[in-house]
């Protein structure tokens, strides 16, 4: 066996360059593979981690029929939704009363603006909330202050900068007490938030710029309110606490005008997309895998009939068809195995060069699947090469020219 | 007997013709003799070697190996058998490309389960046996025809078979290789080896001191030479 194992290895070693050939189907097919579902795992582990830094006490209000019937997104959604949302700050006060339940909600209205500080010019999301969003958003101001109630009663005109705006606005100077101008009226910068980084599947936090709603409200001529972030009273019964909103809120909302929902739920749903994704597009890539697994067929029959006189002699020198058998489908298992272990180095090397963009992570998982799914390829795809030459009768061998 | 063949008849089917290749043949070989085999081509000699060396079976006959039938041996029996008693030596070498001469050596022990450090070892006092000792490490490639034909003999040689069976052993060689091979050989006849040599020359023929001719599949002279090679070898 050993000795086999040994000339199987030593066949394609004589054969560098055919055998690299060969092998690179499959190792196109496995770096594919490995690279999409540790993208995908990384999407999903960073998602959920994003969602937990807001607490597992949070509960979010939105416009509209988020989830369709099945627990998935609904369609029609986001865009249509918010636009019509019919929430308003009477129900953040309404919700605020439900002392039982809630210990704060925070309201957030969202609008695209430029900003625009000596001439530096900047596309920024504005968002209108209240002055208690950075605990219950957990962003804390790295300088200067956040919103104070002072200043969201008094309609002042005041921006906290997202941390990656604050950097491309400013760049070295203190930002703290500077004015910038947002859409066509002058506000003061009166804090940073801390980064956040990410941004990837989350929301960006880094980029937004906020302002106290009451002065959203006048500066874009909306009252409207397109999410609502509750904090609970306890981490425990959040479909208790999930139930007392929906009964407040369906006194005066239609049941589709508004949507109670918890991250659990929200999380489930990305990451069952994500799943789906990840599964179409790593089945998409197993198919170059089968692509390579043919190519080391033919390459195997190829070898298996131009090595016809060697098969002869070792036939005729005492080598039984089971040896012969062994030794073929070993060069198959071994060509093939080498090829997703020359392919998980790849799609390990373009993980970390994707990390900057993408959090993705090569799992324990991804590895033996790599490697076990390249060998059950090449022993597949080596057995009819090698039972042709096993059966190959010696005298035709060796008069083979 | 060493090896016996008994009736043994080989019928081919081409398209609506029934060959005789071998015509219910009757032979055998006493250990220790040097057989020379003979014949026009078609005459059945080789269908004769490869029934003889358990390369392939007859339609009808016996065969016996040391006084054993060995006739219905199935593959793997066959395959062990030529493993352990028979040595080939081919008209075109048959060596592995680019493997070393040793290595080539080796092979049949390879198939026996020998141990790597015994194999290398039996395979190099074999090579120092047929005077390649400075060429172990040399593939085929850098071999010359008459060197290479020495390392086939080596290999035949390694698991010490009952009976070697040589195909036309000079017929890729120019004559002086040639003759150094054909006494190679005529040397393992005096130490005692039992050897079956097909060829076509009648030159090379007389070495061995015992000549059988085929024709139409059937052994149509058997004559002992004794006196030529003596006279021939020098």
């Amino acid at each position: 066996m050993k000795d086999i194992v040994s000339i199987a290895f030593k066949a394609i070693f004589l054969n560098k360059v055919r055998s690299f050939l060969t092998m690179l189907g499959v190792i196109i097919g496995v770096s594919s593979v490995v690279l999409l579902i540790s993208i995908g795992n990384g999407l999903s582990a960073f998602v959920t981690d994003e969602f937990d830094q807001l607490g597992a006490n949070t509960l979010f209000v939105v416009p509209g029929d988020l989830f369709d019937g099945d627990g998935g997104l609904s369609a029609e959604s986001s865009a249509t939704s918010l636009i019509n949302s019919k929430l308003t700050m009477s129900d953040v006060n309404d919700i605020v009363r439900l002392r039982e339940h809630v210990t704060e909600a925070a309201p957030l209205n969202l609008q695209t603006d430029q900003i625009t500080f000596q001439g530096n010019t900047e596309n920024v999301t504005i968002v209108g909330t209240t002055a208690n969003f950075d605990t219950a958003f957990n962003i804390p101001t790295a300088i200067g202050a956040f919103i104070s109630e002072t200043e969201y009663e008094g309609t002042r005109r005041v921006v906290v900068l997202g941390h990656s705006v604050a950097e491309d606005l400013f760049g070295s100077i203190d930002p703290i007490g500077k004015r910038i101008r947002v859409g066509s009226t002058n506000f003061r910068v009166i804090g940073v938030a801390e980064e956040k980084g990410g941004g990837f599947g989350g929301p960006s936090f880094d980029t937004y710029v906020y302002m106290p709603l009451t002065t959203f409200s006048r500066s874009y001529n909306s009252d409207s309110i397109v999410r609502i972030v509750v904090k609970t009273t306890t981490t425990e019964n959040l479909a208790v606490h999930k139930q007392a909103l929906e009964q407040l809120l369906g006194q005066r909302l239609k049941d589709d005008e508004f949507t109670v929902f918890d991250q659990s739920e929200l999380l489930g749903t990305i990451n069952q997309i994500l799943g789906v994704m990840t599964a179409a597009l790593g089945g998409i890539a197993s198919i170059s895998l089968l692509v390579g697994g043919i190519g080391i067929m033919n390459i195997m029959l190829v070898s298996v009939t131009e090595r016809t006189r060697e098969i002869g002699l070792r036939k005729a020198l005492g080598a039984t068809p089971n040896m012969i058998l062994l030794q073929f489908l070993i060069e198959a298992a071994v060509l093939s195995l080498t090829g997703g272990i020359i392919g998980l180095a790849l799609a390990y090397a373009g993980t970390l060069a994707v990390q900057s963009f993408i959090p993705a992570v090569v799992t324990l998982d991804a590895i033996i699947l790599a490697l076990s799914v390249s060998t059950i390829v090449g022993l597949i795809f080596g057995v009819a090469p090698a039972r042709r030459a096993a059966q190959l009768s010696p005298i035709e061998a060796l008069r083979y020219e | 007997m060493l090896l016996e063949l008994q009736k043994i008849s080989k019928h081919y089917q081409l398209g609506d013709t029934l060959i005789k290749a071998l015509d219910e043949v009757d032979f055998g070989i006493k250990s220790g003799e040097f057989v020379g085999v003979m014949g026009p081509s078609g005459s059945g000699k080789s269908t004769f070697l490869q029934v003889a060396s358990m390369l392939a079976t007859a339609t009808s006959g016996e065969v016996l190996l040391e006084n054993k039938n060995v006739t219905s041996y199935n593959e793997v029996q066959r395959a062990q058998l030529r493993n352990k008693t028979i040595g080939f030596i081919f008209q075109q070498f048959n060596l592995l490309a680019r493997t070393s001469a040793i290595e080539n050596v080796s092979l049949p022990l390879v198939y026996a389960k020998v141990g790597e450090r015994e194999r290398s070892e039996r395979a190099r006092t074999m090579l120092e046996r047929v005077g390649l000792a400075d060429r172990l490490a040399n593939t085929p490639a850098q071999l010359s025809g008459g060197q290479q034909q020495r390392v086939a003999i080596a290999r035949a040689l390694v698991n010490d078979p009952l009976i070697i069976f040589a195909d036309e052993p000079t017929g890729n060689l120019d004559s002086k290789s040639g003759d150094a091979i054909i006494n190679l050989l005529v040397e393992l006849h005096q130490e005692g080896r039992t050897i079956i040599m097909v060829t076509h020359e009648d030159e090379v023929a007389q070495f061995a001191e015992r000549l059988i001719q085929f024709k139409d599949g059937n052994i149509i002279s058997d004559t002992k030479l004794k006196q030529s090679r003596a006279r021939k070898k020098q």
